[in-house]
């Protein structure tokens, strides 16, 4: 792998932020409103119950760690979808840049983009609502690793979906987070969920993330194996990710979609 | 290193079905370096599903592509290195500047000393002063000259260019086509070109093929081929090959 070209894919978002900023405002506006949204309800959730739970921790620190999952998947996506929208397949695809080289692009631009997300947020829910998030000590570094792995994941998977399907399943896309969040056990512990549910949670990386993090916020221990896991299973799911867009970019060599790749052609 | 008339391109037993429809058939041609091949044929004839297949965009059913010697279906990367190419249905993205787009695409194409490059080119085709326009708001006629840019910017040895002049005037035209001859005299690259001009095709090419319902019915000179088959000009062998296309046998069958 070169160096060269997956600077290219990164470079080019970051051209297309500079000359147009409005394209910097969904990576910090949502994300944003989010915090502040469930920063109040923390609050306000503080201040009724009569347990002595901390909400501004587990619920605020859930919505943070969702987000960051979020944002790297959009990260990677938005990347992709450039190429997309701009019909630049032929020109991309044509040169002799490595499949690999294109997958590490998307994944630094989606380093870059929810990085400033997670910043954002970082910012907002400390200085406003006194998330203690430091108090996670080093255990943030697996936790985010986990988050990352799997949004790199699922934002590698859904372009190879939209390269299969066309432009027009874009739209499917987007709600897959949301989709995903009631397995997760974004807001409450998995034991909450019916067996089935649990059961696909536990395929779920950042379920393993929000479990400690209760646990860890709760004040109690958390199994170290148990996120082990979870970054296991991030990992997988990365290596087959990448594995499916190669496979469905040969298809798409192969059955002639690549050349042909056009506006609303889902097939 | 690279002499006139050793071979940039080579095509062999080239097909490629949908199916039933065989829209590339049997298709073998050679580029030699220093040398401009015309591919002709009407809409829908192959031209441009050959063209994905040498771009390893599209894989071939059968058959293999040689760019420089090396085989495309094995090192695609390595194969692709030495190649580029312009297309009007391949317009750069719109959202970048002139510059940008130069610079995202020579780094994809891994060129060396790629400022000191793009400013050459953005100078001999008269680009300078857009460099930062948005590639979306140039005439068809600069982003023409956008995509020649782009297409030489790793200084190719293989060059495809599919329709290049299709939306230039004709002053434009003539410079355009005349910096491609005197880039094929060098000796750097070959050149495959398509076009539906036919008095471009005469000027510019040094040898034509036509090509119909995917396979290729002639080759040879563009200015001896319309006498050997009995027409007035390129253009009416062309009608008459469009429209009647197993009435004019390939040469030697």
């Amino acid at each position: 792998m070169r160096l060269r070209p997956i600077a290219a894919i990164a470079l080019r978002q970051l051209y297309l932020m500079r000359s147009s900023p409005v394209r910097i405002l969904p990576m910090i506006a949502w994300v944003a409103v989010d915090i502040v949204l469930w920063g109040f309800i923390a609050r306000y959730l503080n201040g009724v119950n009569s347990k002595g739970i901390n909400f501004t921790a587990s619920l605020l620190g859930a919505v943070l760690f969702w987000d960051f999952f979020t944002r790297v998947m959009q990260g990677v996506t938005m990347a992709f979808f450039e190429d997309v929208w701009s019909r630049n397949f032929i020109n991309v695809f044509a040169s002799p840049m490595l499949i690999s080289e294109y997958l590490c692009g998307l994944v630094a631009t989606g380093v870059a983009t929810s990085l400033v997300g997670l910043i954002v947020m970082l910012i907002i829910a400390t200085a406003i609502f006194g998330l203690q998030f430091a108090a996670l000590g080093l255990l943030l570094l697996p936790f985010l690793l986990v988050l990352f792995l799997f949004g790199i994941a699922l934002g590698v998977l859904a372009s190879a979906m939209v390269l299969r399907l066309g432009p027009a399943s874009e739209w499917l896309v987007w709600p897959i987070p949301a989709l995903l969040s009631p397995f997760a056990g974004v807001f409450y512990p998995l034991a909450t969920l019916p067996a089935w549910m649990r059961g696909v949670g536990r395929l779920l990386p950042p379920s393993y993330v929000f479990e400690a993090m209760r646990s860890v916020v709760a004040g109690g221990d958390f199994s170290g194996r148990q996120l082990a896991t979870g970054v296991a299973l991030a990992a997988l799911y990365v290596l087959l990710a990448c594995w499916l867009f190669a496979a469905i970019h040969r298809y798409t060599v192969r059955s002639g979609l690549l050349a042909r790749y056009s506006a609303e052609s889902v097939s | 290193m690279f002499r006139n008339g050793t071979l940039a391109l080579k095509a062999s037993g080239l097909r490629k079905s949908y199916g039933s429809l065989r829209a590339v058939d049997d298709v073998s041609f050679q580029v030699r370096h220093g040398e401009i091949v015309g591919l002709l044929g009407p809409n829908g004839a192959g031209k441009t599903t050959t063209i994905n297949m040498v771009l390893g965009i599209l894989q071939p059913s059968a058959g293999s592509i040689e760019i420089e010697g090396i085989d495309i279906g094995r090192q695609r990367s390595q194969a692709l290195a030495y190649t580029n190419f312009a297309a009007v249905y391949a317009s750069l993205p719109g959202n970048l500047t002139v510059y940008q787009n130069l610079r995202f695409f020579g780094l994809l194409y891994n060129v060396a000393q790629l400022n000191a490059r793009i400013e050459t080119l953005l100078a001999e085709f008269d680009l300078e002063h857009l460099r930062h326009t948005r590639s979306g708001v140039l005439s068809s006629g600069e982003q023409t000259r956008l995509a020649l840019v782009k297409a030489l910017l790793n200084t190719p040895r293989l060059l495809l260019l599919d329709e290049p002049t299709a939306s230039l005037d004709p002053s434009a035209s003539d410079l355009i086509r005349g910096r491609i001859r005197s880039m094929a005299k060098q000796g750097r690259c070959g050149i495959l070109w398509t076009s539906h001009n036919m008095y471009e095709v005469e000027e510019t090419c040094d040898r034509v093929m036509f090509v119909s319902h995917g396979r290729i019915l002639l080759a040879g000179d563009p200015k001896a081929l319309p006498h050997e088959h009995g027409a007035a000009s390129l253009e009416e062998l062309f009608i008459r090959l469009a429209r009647e296309p197993l009435a004019v046998p390939a040469r030697g069958s």
